[in-house]
């Protein structure tokens, strides 16, 4: 299936809409005004150096955190307004493969992928059998049920903690940083996975990734951060042409001479900087 | 911060230090007591929100806080029943009265010793263990994912210690009591030349159901202080490996700690 075009994209609907997002830890500001959305069945990457608040943001997303100000609509639905059920509802709906794949070590593969359907279904276990192995079969780990989490490789662990993502037929689905720590090959795998969820189950994908690669060969668009700011949201094609030095640094790997301020690197020397932070 | 905070006086930081101590402190016991107060909100509402606390996960910790716990605790309970006749022997014979020694070991078995030392024995099995596994579920974002998944974490890994160890440790103090007096009572027999029989009459005919009330909801409320001191030390894990030992060995400290103190105000205001 080919990508949609920009304009097809815009046409279809929201399913995650952040509006002026701002969120501190402690007093530090790491999300610094967050505007973006992701439409249905589209593949959305989130890009950024080391520290550029990605991971940050994917929490936020994921309604795992609260941010100090900002709304953030999910499926339609404002985060804030929520209450404990509906909150609860809602994220039945929204699978997360998470980048150390967080399976229950204390459980088999089969047994963490059925955890889902027996927590919020009455489904018999035969049924749930059928349903984890159907699911196996899509991330190509066919048989591995009885396996626990520490027999399997890098890449296995990553696909199995797909199946676990997508075993409520989440309508959208996130991933952290899918490629970290998997050679070139798996990882390529990983994301034709990807792309094959998207185009067979129309789900709509949000990937936290630093992997060029495999960012440009999946993303409908990019949206790329640099400290809690968004630099740029556009296809990849258009981001590899813009003409900002920032994220052509950032696209092409070019360290950039920071301008040494003297005044900064004493406070830092002093420890200065560090009573500023303290809570 | 101003030129003047940051010249604070050594004097003024080291209250600064303790008022921030203490707030940690604060929050710490306020956190304990919302994990105590979702854990109830879930087993008693949990069915009406569509996520019961399930039995299964229930008897699963029961059988690893109680029942794997039962051969450590009754060697525990037997030697230090017989220690309590050996030591009480010995002081009755000053003033001759060591016929009397039944009354002072039923006392200070059922009242003291066996929810004590239980405690102990729970909290460094199986508080250790749970500070243990929540701090790597942690590391490992395992709870991140529960969360994700629509399940509540305290739900589904709280709830069911707690209502085990709730459960569990006063099960494990009344065997403790009824192996503690035998140690005691073979001892006694022994050394006295009176019979089992005769001996368990003695500690009947002064035992009240009150003292062995006494012992056993000390122990609930050792049971809740494990859980949670537990729970939050796993809960607040940082920093990888070595991280999760730090907890383990401070969710053991504490909880002892909590323990011995507990008992000291529990004596003190239900004894008087």
């Amino acid at each position: 299936m080919t990508k949609p075009t920009e304009a097809e994209l815009l046409a279809r609907p929201k399913v995650i809409e952040v509006e002026d997002l701002v969120t501190h830890y402690g007093e530090r500001m790491i999300l610094k005004g967050i505007s973006m959305d992701v439409r249905e069945g589209e593949i959305m990457v989130i890009m950024g150096g080391s520290g550029s608040g990605k991971s940050t943001l994917l929490r936020h997303l994921m309604s795992l955190e609260h941010a100090t100000s900002g709304t953030m609509k999910l499926l339609g639905k404002n985060i804030a307004d929520l209450g404990l059920k509906d909150t609860y509802a809602l994220r039945r709906k929204i699978g997360v493969a998470f980048q150390g794949g967080a399976l229950f070590s204390s459980m088999t593969v089969g047994e963490n992928i059925k955890l889902p359907l027996r927590e919020h279904t009455d489904l018999d276990e035969f049924t749930m059998d059928i349903m984890a192995r159907m699911k196996l079969e899509v991330v190509d780990l066919a048989g591995f049920e009885d396996l626990t989490p520490s027999e399997l490789s890098g890449g296995m662990l990553k696909r199995a903690a797909v199946a676990r993502a997508i075993i409520m037929d989440p309508k959208l689905l996130f991933f952290d940083e899918p490629s970290a720590g998997l050679d070139p090959v798996v990882a390529a795998q990983l994301d034709e996975l990807i792309l094959r969820l998207r185009d067979a189950m129309g789900m709509s994908i949000v990937v936290v990734t630093h992997e060029l690669d495999s960012a440009f060969r999946i993303a409908d668009r990019i949206t790329m951060l640099d400290h809690g700011h968004i630099l740029m949201i556009d296809t990849p094609e258009k981001m590899k042409n813009c003409d900002n030095t920032r994220i052509q640094n950032l696209l092409n790997r070019r360290i950039e001479e920071e301008e040494l301020d003297p005044d900064a690197y004493l406070r830092r020397l002093t420890g200065e900087d560090r009573q500023h932070e303290r809570p | 911060m101003s030129e003047q905070e940051a010249e604070q006086s050594p004097v003024a930081k080291k209250i600064e230090d303790v008022g921030r101590t203490t707030l940690i402190g604060v929050s710490e016991i306020g956190y304990c007591a919302s994990l105590i107060w979702e854990s109830l909100y879930w087993a008693f509402m949990g069915k009406s929100m569509g996520q019961p606390v399930r039995l299964q996960s229930v008897f699963a910790q029961m059988m690893e806080t109680g029942i794997r716990a039962i051969p450590i605790v009754a060697m525990l309970a037997v030697t230090v029943g017989m220690m309590l006749a050996i030591q009480g022997i010995y002081t009755m014979r000053i003033f001759g009265a060591e016929s009397h020694v039944t009354i002072g070991i039923a006392f200070s078995v059922v009242r003291e010793f066996a929810p004590l030392i239980t405690g102990i024995l729970v909290a460094g099995r199986s508080g250790s263990a749970l500070a243990a596994r929540i701090g790597i579920m942690n590391i490992n974002q395992e709870v991140d994912a529960l969360s994700v998944m629509g399940i509540n974490p305290v739900r589904f890994l709280v709830a069911p210690a707690l209502l085990a160890m709730v459960i569990m440790v006063p099960c494990l103090t009344f065997f403790s009591d009824v192996i503690g007096l035998l140690g005691a009572g073979i001892y006694v027999s022994l050394d006295l030349g009176v019979s089992l029989a005769a001996y368990w009459d003695q500690v009947f005919e002064w035992l009240r159901v009150d003292d062995v009330m006494h012992g056993l909801g000390k122990s609930v409320l050792f049971a809740i202080l494990i859980a949670v001191i537990g729970v939050a030390n796993g809960a607040g894990v940082r920093g990888g490996a070595e991280g999760v030992g730090k907890v383990t060995t401070r969710a053991v400290v504490q909880s002892i700690s909590a323990i011995v103190l507990t008992d000291m105000l529990f004596a003190f205001m239900v004894t008087r």
